[in-house]
C-alpha cells in the first residue's frame, strides 16, 4: 500500500516535471528573448515531427541511418563474435589480437573518419566503417571474457557425461558466454548509435539522421533539428529496451543465469 | 620472463606494422594515401619539433578537462541530491532519463547554433555528454550507502555537514569514481568529432580533418596515434591513481 502511494506520487511529481521543463522552454521561446529560428516553441518542432513523418522524409532519413548502423553491426558481429570465442579458447590466438584490440579501442571511432573519407569516399562505405569500427571492441572483447568466464566445473561436468566438443561448444560455452555477449551487444549498440550520427555529419551523403541535423544549422532549421533529435533518442530507447530487453528475457533470464531487474 | 612478456606483447604489432609496410610499398593504394611506416614517424617528428603537434594536444586535453570539470562538478551535486532528497529524485529523473539515450555528437549542431562556433560550444557539450553517468552513478551510490552506517553516525552525533563528509561522501565515492570514469570516456570519444564540427582553430580533431584537405595522410594517422595514446593514459593512469588514494586505501575496494 504504502509502495503504491510512493509509485503514484512519483508519477505525478515526474509529470510535473516534464510539463514544468516543457512550460519553461515554451516561454523562453515565446518571450522573445531569442530569434524564434534559434529556439523554437515546442507546437512548432511538433509540426515539424509531424511533417517529416507524414511527407516520409523523416521516414527515410531514419531508414537510410538505421541501415548503416545495422549492416556495421552485423558485420562487427561477423568478426567480433567468432574471433572472441577463439580469443577465449585458445591461448595463441589471444596473446596476438588482444594486445591490438586494446590498442585501438581508446581510439575513439570518429577519429577514423577523415581517414576513412580518404580511403572510402564520402557516403554510405565510410559510415559503414566508423560504425563497425565503434562496435568492433565491445563485441570482441565481452565475447571474449564471456568465454573465459565459463565456469570450468561446467565444461568438466559436460565432458564427463560424454560430450564431445560439438556439444560442449553449443550446450556449455555459447549459453554460458551469453550473458557477456548481450553486454558486448548493448555496448557495441550504444557505440555504434553516436558513430552513425557523427559520421553521417561529418562524411555527409544527403541522407541520414544525422546529416538532417548538420543540414537543418545551415538553414537554421532549429525545430527540423530538434525533431530529429527526438527520432534519434526514440530509436536509441526503443532498441535498449525493446531489442535487447527482450533478447535477454528470450535467452539468459529464461535460462536463469541472470535475475530480471526490477522493473 | 619479463622479456619475454614484452615480447611477447610486441609480437603483433611488429606483424601489423609490418603488413602495413609490404601493402605500403606494393603501392596497391597511391602513397598519398596509404603512407609508409617511415613516412607517418617523420610526420610525427616534423609536427612535434614545430610545436604544432603538442599546441593541438594540448588545446584538446584542456577542452577535456574544462567541460570534464563542469560536469563533474555539476553532475556529483545534482546527483547527491537526487540521492538525498525524494523530490529532487522525482523532478529531475525524467529529465535525465530523456536525455541520456540520445547521443551527445547529436546535439553538437544544436550548440553551434546557440553558442557559436569554437570553445564555447566545445567545451559546453564535452560537459553536457558527460554529465549523464555522473548523475546516474551519483544517485546510484548516495542511494547505496548503507542506512546503517547513517544510523549509527547519528547516534554517535554526527551533525549534518559530517554525517555528509564522513559518511555519505565516502560511502557513495565508489559510485562516484565509475560515473567519473565513465564520464570522461564518453566526453574523449565525442570530443575530437565536435572539434571537426566545431571549427576551431586548434585541436587534434580539427588537425586531422584538415589534413584531408590536402592529402595529408601522414598528419592523420600520426594523429590518431596520439589520440589513441591520450586515451590510453586517461584511462589507466588517472583514474587508476586515484582509486587507489580514495576507496583502495580506504579498504571499499581492492
Amino acid at each position: 500500500m504504502r509502495a503504491l502511494a510512493d509509485r503514484s506520487r512519483s508519477l505525478r511529481r515526474a509529470a510535473v516535471s516534464l510539463l514544468l521543463a516543457a512550460a519553461l522552454y515554451d516561454s523562453l521561446a515565446r518571450s522573445g528573448a531569442f530569434p524564434p529560428a534559434l529556439i523554437p516553441t515546442l507546437p512548432t518542432v511538433g509540426r515539424a515531427l509531424i511533417d517529416g513523418l507524414l511527407d516520409g522524409s523523416l521516414a527515410a532519413h531514419t531508414l537510410y541511418t538505421l541501415y548503416r548502423v545495422l549492416l556495421g553491426m552485423g558485420l562487427a558481429i561477423a568478426v567480433g563474435l567468432p574471433l572472441g570465442i577463439l580469443m577465449g579458447r585458445s591461448r595463441a590466438i589471444e596473446d596476438f589480437f588482444l594486445p591490438l584490440a586494446s590498442a585501438l579501442m581508446p581510439i575513439p571511432s570518429l577519429a577514423w573518419v577523415p581517414v576513412f573519407i580518404l580511403w572510402f569516399g564520402l557516403g554510405n562505405a565510410t559510415a559503414i566503417g566508423i560504425v563497425f569500427y565503434a562496435a568492433l571492441f565491445p563485441m570482441l572483447l565481452n565475447t571474449w571474457s564471456g568465454v573465459r568466464a565459463v565456469n570450468p566445473i561446467w565444461l568438466r561436468a559436460g565432458r564427463a557425461m560424454g560430450a564431445g566438443a560439438r556439444s560442449l561448444f553449443w550446450k556449455v560455452i555459447v549459453p554460458g558466454s551469453s550473458p557477456f555477449v548481450i553486454t558486448g551487444l548493448r555496448q557495441a549498440f550504444l557505440r555504434a548509435w553516436i558513430a552513425v550520427v557523427g559520421a553521417e555529419m561529418l562524411a555527409a551523403s544527403d541522407w541520414g539522421l544525422g546529416w538532417v541535423i548538420f543540414d537543418a544549422k545551415e538553414f537554421l532549421k532549429a525545430d527540423l533539428m530538434l525533431a530529429s533529435l527526438v527520432v534519434i533518442g526514440l530509436i536509441g530507447f526503443a532498441f535498449e529496451r525493446l531489442v535487447f530487453g527482450s533478447l535477454e528475457r528470450a535467452t539468459v533470464q529464461r535460462w536463469g543465469m541472470v535475475h530480471a531487474g526490477k522493473d | 620472463m619479463r622479456w619475454r612478456a614484452v615480447a611477447r606483447t610486441a609480437f603483433p604489432f611488429v606483424v601489423v606494422l609490418a603488413l602495413w609496410e609490404i601493402v605500403a610499398r606494393l603501392r596497391i593504394l597511391p602513397p598519398r594515401l596509404f603512407p609508409t611506416v617511415e613516412t607517418i614517424v617523420a610526420a610525427f617528428v616534423r609536427l612535434t619539433a614545430s610545436g604544432a603537434l603538442p599546441h593541438h594536444a594540448a588545446d584538446t586535453v584542456l577542452r577535456l578537462i574544462a567541460g570534464f570539470a563542469l560536469a563533474a562538478i555539476a553532475g556529483i551535486a545534482i546527483g547527491i541530491a537526487m540521492g538525498r532528497s525524494r523530490l529532487a529524485e522525482d523532478l529531475a529523473l525524467p529529465l535525465v532519463s530523456m536525455g541520456a539515450p540520445i547521443p551527445g555528437i547529436a546535439y553538437a549542431p544544436l550548440f553551434l547554433l546557440w553558442f557559436g562556433l569554437g570553445n564555447v560550444s566545445t567545451v559546453l557539450l564535452v560537459g553536457f555528454v558527460s554529465i549523464f553517468p555522473i548523475i546516474f552513478n551519483t544517485w546510484t551510490g548516495v542511494k547505496a550507502v548503507k542506512e546503517v552506517w547513517v544510523r549509527s553516525a547519528l547516534a554517535m552525533g554526527a551533525d549534518d555537514r559530517r554525517l555528509f563528509h564522513k559518511v555519505i561522501l565516502p560511502g557513495a565515492l565508489p559510485y562516484i569514481l565509475t560515473g567519473l570514469r565513465l564520464g570522461l570516456a564518453q566526453a574523449w570519444r565525442i570530443l575530437v568529432g565536435v572539434e571537426m564540427l566545431a571549427a576551431v582553430p586548434w585541436g587534434l580533431g580539427w588537425m586531422i580533418f584538415g589534413a584531408r584537405e590536402f592529402l595529408n595522410t601522414d598528419v592523420m594517422l600520426a594523429g590518431v596515434v596520439v589520440i589513441g595514446t591520450i586515451g590510453l593514459t586517461l584511462e589507466n593512469l588517472v583514474f587508476k591513481r586515484l582509486e587507489d588514494f580514495t576507496v583502495v586505501r580506504w579498504g571499499m575496494m581492492t
